[in-house]
């Protein structure tokens, strides 16, 4: 028999309508390569009971003909979506402990479809970082390593590992800077961070509100468009959700790419890009070249000055958002003389260190005296960089342009250790679009000489993800990636 | 800009965080090198530009003034480090 835990959703769907297999077969297949690939980290913690029992009732539905879109489909669930009863801890000490009374949005329309949960998984804590190094149950490892262990990056970087590694069929991430993207791109597979509101954050433990938004890491572009059409959609309970319909991106693929203008910033062959990644550039312009798509120059030329717009934007919600965490409603409580005394005794032992240090960059830039300086500059900025993106959508349709600007780097880099801008550098091509809130995806490309993959990003027009799906399908066709061994 | 010993304290303060002693300094270093760095937005011309606060500003909708939901003491308590009498509790506050 084949493995099962290899099938993408599609074609799992196809066997379980076909009753080639069961749904708890399905389950039990992720069950066991969970087990198998535990030293991986890449889940904080497992729900195969309960997801069995889901699938014995997906399979009754199945059975009688019924059953939503993801009827009996096994998925990962990134930490930070509060799922009720299963502890949600954003991979933080201040939360270990949380039982969320509620279920977030997006894993709410996944339930009714029919998915069943296998468990949540790691990442960079409170999604702050691009290596997953920063969670408080200790780094996820790359499954596509070697000799030395790699990160998978992050922050959605168990979400990734485990698609990579067969560890479930997909699984659900969060991007507000590039943690959809990185992590897809270093782990060879494929995932879409959509437009910013077209996937509720209810429930979705808050980083920067107005970068952060959902969305699926899968094992292809077919996969992802399952995923988002189903975790996508307006909610009332999100003030910034769209009220927008939502296209069966599927019904796209295999459409044709003739007459697309694709994009190619020119400010993005930055000095001392790496020359694997700049030479896939290329090819993957060509690949589409060849299905009839028109290359064109576009420039964003504030692009420079997106990492720093992020840095002052990201950290000053951030500590915003996490001033709610005190000791006092939920999560851990250490005691002090007095109030203020157990506030900071909380925060300081529940914080890690990249925490900290961005809720302290946050402070200050909102602080009296500084925030015309800083914060308000930064959205001026911001808006400069939306700007060139809304320019350049006027001569093309969708922008290509590297994930990230190297491959996979090992565990415990020390110039990334010891510089937090190094390790800030890597989204350099993913933060931009969060700043303009435009969908993008990344899918893997190729391998690059050490064997490890490298991601191309299609950016798209707010709301039109349906011509990145058409692009990537396109794409993926003639790449012909094959996973991780 | 650069900041100092005194404005590391403040923050942290603020922050309602702590910085050892022993970490001010390096806090400190830090700062100005993150700070020194995000300075380069100061020769952004942004004369004239409306900062921008969310990518979907079009989108906010107004909603009916309505109670949606409540009632549910026990679930909003349920995560409480620690409860008395139906409520949260926090060490004295008064002397």
């Amino acid at each position: 028999m084949t493995d099962l835990t290899k099938l993408t959703i599609a074609k799992a769907r196809e066997g379980l309508k076909k009753k080639e297999f069961s749904a708890p077969e399905l389950v039990e297949a992720y069950a066991a390569k969970m087990a198998e690939n535990r030293k991986l980290n890449a889940y904080v913690c497992e729900t195969t009971e309960q997801a069995l029992e889901q699938a014995k009732t997906s399979q009754e539905k199945i059975n009688r003909g019924e059953g939503g879109d993801l009827e009996g489909i096994p998925l990962g669930i990134k930490d930070l979506f509060c799922t009720k009863g299963i502890p949600t801890t954003a991979c933080s000490n201040i939360l270990k402990g949380f039982v969320p009374p509620y279920e977030s949005t997006v894993t709410t329309h996944l339930l009714a479809a029919g998915a069943n949960f296998l468990g949540k998984l790691n990442l960079d804590e409170f999604a702050m970082g691009g290596s997953n190094e920063t969670s408080a149950f200790g780094p996820v490892v790359n499954p596509w390593s070697k000799d030395v262990p790699l990160v998978p990056g992050g922050s959605s970087g168990g979400s990734a590992a485990a698609v990579a590694a067969n560890m479930c069929a997909a699984a659900t991430g969060t991007d507000t800077g590039g943690s959809i993207r990185q992590p897809s791109a270093f782990c060879g597979v494929t995932g879409i961070k959509p437009t910013y509101g077209r996937c509720s954050r209810w429930g979705i433990i808050a980083f920067a509100s107005s970068l952060d938004q959902a969305g699926p890491i899968a094992k292809d572009v077919r996969d992802c468009a399952i995923m988002l059409k189903t975790m996508a959609g307006y909610d009332a309970k999100d003030s910034t959700s769209a009220r927008k319909e939502v296209p069966d991106f599927e019904k796209v693929l295999g459409l044709d790419v003739k007459g697309m203008r694709i994009g190619i910033p020119k400010e993005y062959r930055v000095d001392g890009l790496d020359k694997e990644v700049a030479a896939y550039w290329d090819k993957a312009a060509q690949m589409l070249k060849e299905h009839g798509a028109e290359v064109v120059e576009v420039s964003l030329p504030h692009t420079k000055y997106a990492l720093a717009t992020y840095y002052i934007i990201a950290p000053a919600e951030a500590s915003s958002n996490l001033a709610r965490y005190d000791g006092l409603r939920y999560g851990n409580r250490v005691d002090g003389v007095h109030l203020d005394d157990m506030y900071i005794n909380s925060r300081s032992a529940g914080f890690g260190k990249e925490v900290k240090r961005r809720i302290m960059i946050g402070t200050y830039v909102l602080s009296a005296g500084y925030y015309d300086a800083y914060y308000l500059k930064a959205q001026k900025v911001r808006r400069l960089i939306r700007d060139d993106f809304i320019k350049a959508f006027e001569k093309c349709d969708l922008i290509l342009t590297p994930t990230a600007p190297t491959a996979a780097f090992p565990i415990g880099d020390k110039s990334m250790q010891e510089n937090p801008i190094t390790m800030w550098l890597n989204d350099i091509f993913t933060v931009s679009v969060s700043l303009a809130g435009l969908p993008a995806m990344s899918l893997p490309i190729g391998l690059n000489q050490q064997g490890l993959p490298l991601g191309m990003q299609l950016v798209g027009r707010a709301f039109d993800e349906e011509s990145i799906f058409k692009a990537a399908y396109c794409l993926e066709k003639d790449v012909n990636f094959v996973g991780v061994k | 800009m650069a900041i100092d010993t005194e404005t590391v304290r403040k923050i942290a303060f603020l922050s309602r965080l702590r910085v050892d002693d022993d970490k001010v300094q390096a806090t400190e270093d830090e700062f100005n090198k993150i700070l020194g760095w995000v300075d380069q937005l100061q020769e952004v011309d942004t004369q004239n530009v409306a900062p921008l606060v969310s990518v979907n500003e079009n989108y906010l909708q107004m909603r009916e003034d309505k109670v949606t939901d409540g009632n549910m003491p026990e679930e909003i308590l349920a995560n409480a480090p620690m409860k008395e009498y139906g409520y949260f509790a926090v060490p004295k506050v008064v002397e």
